[in-house]
């Protein structure tokens, strides 16, 4: 990774709505008083989802402004944090697991059905999807694994990767979790072999 | 091996709905009150004697770290924190309590809150578990109407709150005090100890952190009792565990079976063998990415379980078992976990942001056979020059893999550096 | 006090110490980069590590000296083979990354990395690959950045954060990429912001207007003190020849503790600009050049051929006790009683206690309330205002503000403008009595603003009454403050530069020139005056900078500036400070009491002292307490005195703009820079 910096979107203008300061007012309140400032991996994760998956200056200023953070330590936070992407990524936004263990059941395999389907690394195609590596996501004994949005999707090999990717680009239902129809973390054959 | 009837987690694998009504019948929340109402000492000495042993990597024992906290009220709040953010390579147990058995977590939040004195517990759970945060989130929602959190819980008279806190990525902060900057809303930075969180932990005030197995036994311990828990497994190494089995095994699975177990029984009989049986076996890393890999021969008899992987000079971690059959390329497989490291460190102190970097590169040369021989010591000395000289441990989890393939696997890194021919062009 | 072993020798050392301040104590050095004795502890550069022996043994890994304290019987080990490899190791990561580029590096020969490479590196260099370079940022026109050099070690972002408190600098992204920087590039707002030049331990962070002119080898190095606002703060002033190249802090634990505001780093350019280096006259409406001997003939005559109520003289904020006894000397001569060195028309009078800063600038420390009254220290004093800052941090630190609202990069309550709520306050009747009440040491601070509307002296009796309602005074606490900003106002007030019984003050002095009263004034370095319409006035101007107060000017008497000269102050506390001569003045320039006297021989006034030294020995006899070299005495507390009525009170601004606030500031391109900076962004 190389370091992130804050695209300045002079076009965006970002301004929290009333609904969206009840939501983190709501979670203000699980703190002490005085400690606002826990919410804000809260209130990061409801500006990028506002801005499309991705934080510009002006929502790092808004949150700045709405916790009475400083804005350099929003920033920090924001740059810190994995999942806070500072730059835009594709409306699908998929996360390919490349650490050990899912490596050693084929990751690689993984990224490059991406790399088929949706082009290089952190290029957004035309279908608006986009993809990035990133470490271990925590469901190794379904590895290979990468997470689309907000959801996981497991025990995948080249062929079930691509025919989710498919899919998505034809805003088709995919089903989530594992696609060799396990429960959860059970031990399991897989159906087909390879 | 495990009794079925000795296991705690019965849905493991969520073949029976996660909710406030099944897990009732699977036993929880059962009388909740009559373990708290046996009073602080009594649970804290139940859980010492049962010899638990944290589950999230380093095995302290549980009920010592409770009884760090201060007796006496100092007029600060007190708080449990539950170190949900599950990121230890090849460690995904945490993730299936949460999202299968919820409610284990929660009865043991509220036992061990009550027990350390604290009036509020935090969950921090990693932010990618999505689905699992919307399932504890309803399992809580569910817990607070019927009164067993939050106001009175249990009926006990004591007012406990659970609140969920989200991370956002980042490895380190399932290291204890950088979880608690999180919680604060900074940087994950590790802190430095002392103060430890037992003194002044969260928001400045005595703070113990339990990670989510070793919160969600306890209910069961207290039901059953501590001798029946410490009947399990062998001494210093007590009771039942959740193992991950991951890599090249036939059925990769997550586990929950007796500590002390053989690793060749566990991954025989549950993970469906070594891909190209036992005889195909390279090596194991037997307590997620930190700990030092073994070779075959050790495999063949080690136990799993703390004392007798450190006897081996690896550890149990959080006994996530990355299984790597003679396909491997070994040198690749530790690089992959260097990059890691140097890809988590929080960058505060010297020796792990400088030192995680080089590292990663010295063994990228050393997985494509461009690095010198006398790099392999180099290589040896700098993880030395990191090990515990950082404020945490994530330097050590940097250092020890690669000492760990070095240890037993020289001539294998010698061997391709004899065989380099150049970068192919 | 602790027992403790260092390297095997006992020591007695006091409790709550550092292990690496209980080394330095025993005069063994422990490499650090991080450490810093006025910030809070990071323990992230592992330098300092060393290994400790306790009841339980040896540690089992080497510990971080600076983030550990001195317990009962510890054995400390800073020699040990683990503590050895330790430091090479940390010095050989430091280095893989660090460019070697230290010939052309300003830190080169007062940089850390590089001593101690030196001394704990283990010589080749064991990487090979290529090294990080980091994209050098933007902090505005006085810190110049090279990242790729920077160590990390924070420094930089803990002092902005607890001592500048504008949280300007920080550190974005993590592992090996992290960086330090400010809020996209911006440039930084503190008037404190150069002292990271001084903090960080290698070339990263550099003084811009100073970069690459000297080399600290070449430099002449003098110890005194700052004029540029009325803290006295203890500087260095550095120079070559005739130049003075840089300013730098000196440690003072009591004033200035080891920082120095950008105004004093940065004015030492206005010393060379606009100065007058000869005297001159005015000849119909030029000013033409003229020898010492005409203008003192000319001074002279207007003196003479005025009457005494026609003479007038008002001293500026930057001229030394010295001169202003011996201008005092002159007009007693000639029997003048209108001077004042008020400038802008503070109503301050009376003993001491009235008008200083009773608790001590250190006092602060001690204090557990603060009530702000008519002023805004973070312009006035940044220093001192700091200091309130690191206090506010405490849970239960009442802070009000009775004033204009203003940026103080702290909380406070702000209380209103009007001055009558030292009224309410006093009576009782506003809410933030209940927390003052609580406090056991409270101070006030009474700014200038607060005292130049017309019932100046009148409100400064009801802050004296308002002292005593609550605790701000006491039998064992002293709260009852009174800011200054000029570097000069106190030692003048002390030697008491102010109209005697039926003398006219500033602001009727001034009304005196326009109505044609008064005939002749003399302007000792006062250059913060409104002056028009003084056709009917002849006006000598003694000072150095052709600032204000020269541009009216009918003659003027070239002088020294602060630096050129050997001067006493007081400052704002009471404490007496000499400032050294560090270069010659320019040109025809003399020192201030030089000129006084030779006008004074003039007049055949007797003036009985022929040097300075003799000058100094006068003033001490005649007011024991302006000698610098006895101990610092507190002050009594002011008389009180009942119901002062303030109605028409009115509070103004007593600075507008920080960075021009005197003639060398305003000579200044450093300080204009910085002021257009913040001028352009707020466009
Ligand atoms: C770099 C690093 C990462 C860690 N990650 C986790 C984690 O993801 N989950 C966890 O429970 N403990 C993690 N730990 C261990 C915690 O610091 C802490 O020891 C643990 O939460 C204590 O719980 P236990 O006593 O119940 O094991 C990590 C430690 C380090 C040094
Ligand atoms: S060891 Fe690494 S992760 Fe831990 S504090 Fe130091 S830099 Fe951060
Ligand atoms: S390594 Fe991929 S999910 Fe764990």
């Amino acid at each position: 990774m190389t370091q992130k910096r804050l695209t300045k979107d002079l076009l965006k203008e970002f301004r929290f709505n009333e609904k969206e300061i009840k939501h983190i007012n709501s979670h203000i309140i699980k703190y002490p008083k005085g400690r606002v400032q826990s919410a804000v991996l809260e209130s990061l994760f409801l500006a990028q989802k506002k801005s499309g998956g991705w934080l510009p200056e002006s929502a790092i200023a808004a949150v700045s402004e709405i916790l009475n953070m400083p804005k350099i330590r929003v920033l920090e936070v924001a740059t810190f944090y994995s999942m806070f992407n500072l730059e835009p990524c594709g409306n699908f936004f998929v996360q390919i697991c490349g650490t050990t263990p899912c490596w050693l059941r084929g990751s690689d395999e993984i990224k490059k059905a991406c790399k088929d389907h949706i082009g290089e690394e952190r290029k957004i195609s035309n279908e608006d999807i986009s993809w990035v590596e990133v470490e271990c996501l925590g469901a190794c004994v379904n590895a290979p694994v990468v997470q689309i949005n907000e959801e996981y999707f497991e025990d995948l090999d080249y062929s079930s990767m691509s025919e989710i990717l498919v899919k998505l680009k034809k805003n088709q239902p995919i089903k989530k979790g594992s696609q060799i129809n396990r429960q959860s973390s059970e031990p399991i054959q897989r159906e087909k072999n390879d | 091996m495990i009794d079925e009837k000795d296991k705690i987690f019965t849905n493991l694998y969520g073949f029976r709905p996660w909710n406030l009504k099944e897990a009732k019948k699977r036993g929880d929340w059962d009388n909740t009150i009559s373990l708290i109402s046996k009073g602080k000492k009594f649970i804290i000495d139940e859980i010492k004697s049962s010899g638990l042993r944290g589950r999230g990597g380093a095995g302290f024992p549980t009920g010592v770290k409770w009884s760090f906290m201060p007796k006496k009220l100092t007029g600060k709040l007190h708080y449990l924190v539950v170190n949900a953010d599950e990121s230890e390579p090849g460690t995904c147990k945490d993730r299936d309590i949460i999202r299968n058995e919820p409610h284990k977590l929660l009865e043991g939040s509220i036992i061990a809150s009550a027990a350390i004195g604290a009036q509020a517990c935090y969950i921090y759970i990693r932010g990618e578990f999505v689905d699992e945060r919307k399932i504890l989130e309803a399992a809580l929602e569910e817990a607070y109407s019927e009164g067993l959190v939050g106001k009175n819980a249990c009926k006990t008279g004591l007012d406990i709150d659970i609140f969920i806190h989200r991370g956002a990525g980042a490895y380190i902060c399932g290291e204890e005090t950088a979880l608690l900057e999180s919680l604060e809303g900074k940087k994950g930075l590790p802190r430095l100890k002392p103060p430890f969180p037992a003194t002044s932990g969260l928001f400045g005030c005595p703070t113990t952190v339990n990670n989510v197995e070793s919160i969600a036994v306890v209910p069961e311990i207290l039901r059953r009792g501590s001798d029946w828990f410490s009947s399990l497994g062998r001494p210093r190494n007590t009771g039942t565990k959740i193992f991950c089995i991951s890599g090249h095994v036939n059925t990769p699975c997550n586990i929950e079976e007796e500590m002390g177990i053989p690793l060749k029984t566990l991954i025989e009989k549950y993970a469906g063998g070594v891909r190209g049986g036992w005889e195909n076996l390279l090596a194991v890393i037997p307590g997620g990415s930190s700990v030092p890999l073994i070779p075959k021969n050790i495999c063949d008899t080690v136990l799993m379980d703390f004392d007798s992987l450190a006897e081996v000079k690896s550890g149990l971690g959080t006994a996530a078992v990355i299984v790597m059959d003679k396909s491997t390329d070994l040198i690749r497989a530790i690089s992959r976990i260097s990059y890691f490291y140097k890809y988590e460190s929080c960058g505060q102190c010297t020796p792990c942001r400088e030192g995680t970097g080089w590292l990663w590169e010295m063994m990228e040369k050393m997985a494509k056979g461009s690095a010198k021989k006398k790099d392999i010591d180099i290589l040896l000395n700098l993880t030395e020059r990191i090990e515990g000289h950082t404020i945490c441990a994530l330097g050590d989890a940097a250092a020890w893999p690669i000492q760990g393939i070095i240890r037993h696997f020289r001539p294998y890194i010698e061997e391709r550096i004899d065989n380099y021919k150049g970068d192919a062009v | 006090m602790v027992n403790i072993e260092i390297d095997g020798i006992d020591y007695e050392v006091e409790e709550g110490l550092a292990l690496i301040q209980a080394c330095e104590e025993a005069g063994i050095d422990i490499p650090r980069f991080c450490y810093h004795e006025k910030l809070s502890v990071a323990g992230n550069c592992r330098m300092c590590l060393v290994d400790v022996e306790d009841s339980r043994g040896l540690s089992p890994k080497p510990v971080a000296s600076c983030a550990v304290q001195v317990s009962e019987g510890i054995k400390i080990y800073t020699k040990t083979e683990r503590v050895k490899n330790a430091r090479e190791g940390v010095m050989e990561f430091l280095l893989i990354n660090h460019p070697l580029d230290c010939p052309i590096c300003d830190q080169g020969g007062e940089c850390d990395l590089q001593d101690q490479a030196m001394a704990f590196g283990h010589g080749e260099s064991r990487f090979f690959d290529d090294k990080r370079a980091v994209e050098n940022k933007g902090m505005g026109p006085f810190i110049k950045t090279e990242m790729t050099r920077c160590i990390h070690c924070t420094r930089c972002v803990r002092f902005s954060s607890e001592v500048s408190g504008n949280h300007e600098i920080g550190s974005i992204g993590r592992g090996n990429d992290m960086e330090i920087t400010t809020y996209l590039n911006s440039s930084v707002e503190s008037e404190l912001s150069g002292n990271v030049i001084d903090l960080c331990p290698v070339g990263a962070l550099t003084s811009r207007p100073y970069a690459f002119s000297a080399r600290p080898w070449e430099l002449k190095k003098t110890e005194t003190i700052d004029v540029m606002d009325a803290l006295g703060s203890n500087i260095r002033i550095d120079s070559k020849g005739l130049k003075v190249m840089r300013v730098l802090p000196r440690l003072n634990e009591e004033i200035n503790e080891e920082w120095i505001t950008d105004k004093t780093r940065f004015f030492w350019d206005g010393l060379s600009s606009q100065r007058i280096d000869n005297p001159y006259k005015r000849v119909g409406k030029k000013l033409v050049k003229t020898t010492w001997d005409d203008a003192i003939d000319l001074a002279k005559k207007n003196l003479i051929s005025s009457k005494p109520e026609e003479i007038a003289a008002i001293s500026g904020d930057l001229v030394p006790i010295e001169s202003v006894y011996s201008l005092k000397k002159l007009l007693k001569g000639i029997k003048v009683k209108n001077y004042d060195c008020r400038q802008d028309g503070s109503k301050i009078s009376g003993p001491r206690e009235r008008w200083l800063f009773n608790s001590t600038i250190s006092g602060i420390d001690e204090s557990d309330g603060c009530l702000l009254i008519g002023t805004n220290p973070r312009k006035e004093a940044p220093l001192l205002n700091s200091r309130i800052l690191r206090q506010s941090r405490n849970l239960s630190y009442p802070l009000g503000l009775i004033g204009a609202k203003c940026d103080l990069t702290y909380d406070y309550k702000l209380l209103g403008e009007d001055p009558k709520i030292v009224r309410e306050i006093l009576e009782g009747k506003n809410s933030f009595c209940d927390k003052l009440k609580l406090s056991k040491k409270p101070m006030m601070i009474i700014g200038q603003g607060a005292l130049t509307g017309v019932k100046g002296s009148e409100f400064l009796d009801l802050c004296i009454e308002l002292a005593y309602k609550f605790n701000f005074i006491s039998n064992e606490w002293n709260g009852f403050n009174v800011l200054h900003t000029a570097a000069s106002r106190a030692g003048a007030m002390s030697i008491d530069f102010i109209p005697e019984e039926d003398g006219k003050n500033t602001e009727e002095i001034i009304n005196g020139c326009k109505a044609g009263l008064i005939k002749t004034i003399f302007l000792l370095g006062a250059d913060e005056l409104q002056l028009s319409d003084l056709d009917n006035c002849y006006v000598i101007y003694q000072g150095h900078h052709g600032d204000k107060g020269a541009n009216n000017a009918d003659l003027i008497l070239p002088s020294a500036a602060f630096s050129e000269q050997n001067g006493l102050y007081m400052n704002t506390e009471g404490r007496v400070q000499e400032s050294v001569r560090s270069v010659f003045p320019v040109g025809e320039a003399k020192e201030d009491w030089e000129i006084i006297r030779l006008i004074s021989e003039a007049l055949n006034l007797n003036s009985d002292f022929q040097t300075h030294e003799g000058l100094r020995n006068k003033i001490y006899k005649e007011y024991p307490n302006l000698n610098p070299f006895d101990d610092f005495q507190k002050n009594n507390p002011p008389e009180k005195k009942d119901n002062n009525d303030i109605s028409g009170h009115k509070f103004s601004e007593a600075i507008t703009n920080y960075w021009f606030t005197n003639s060398i500031a305003r000579a200044s391109a450093n300080l204009s820079e910085r002021n257009d900076y913040i001028q352009k962004r707020d466009n």
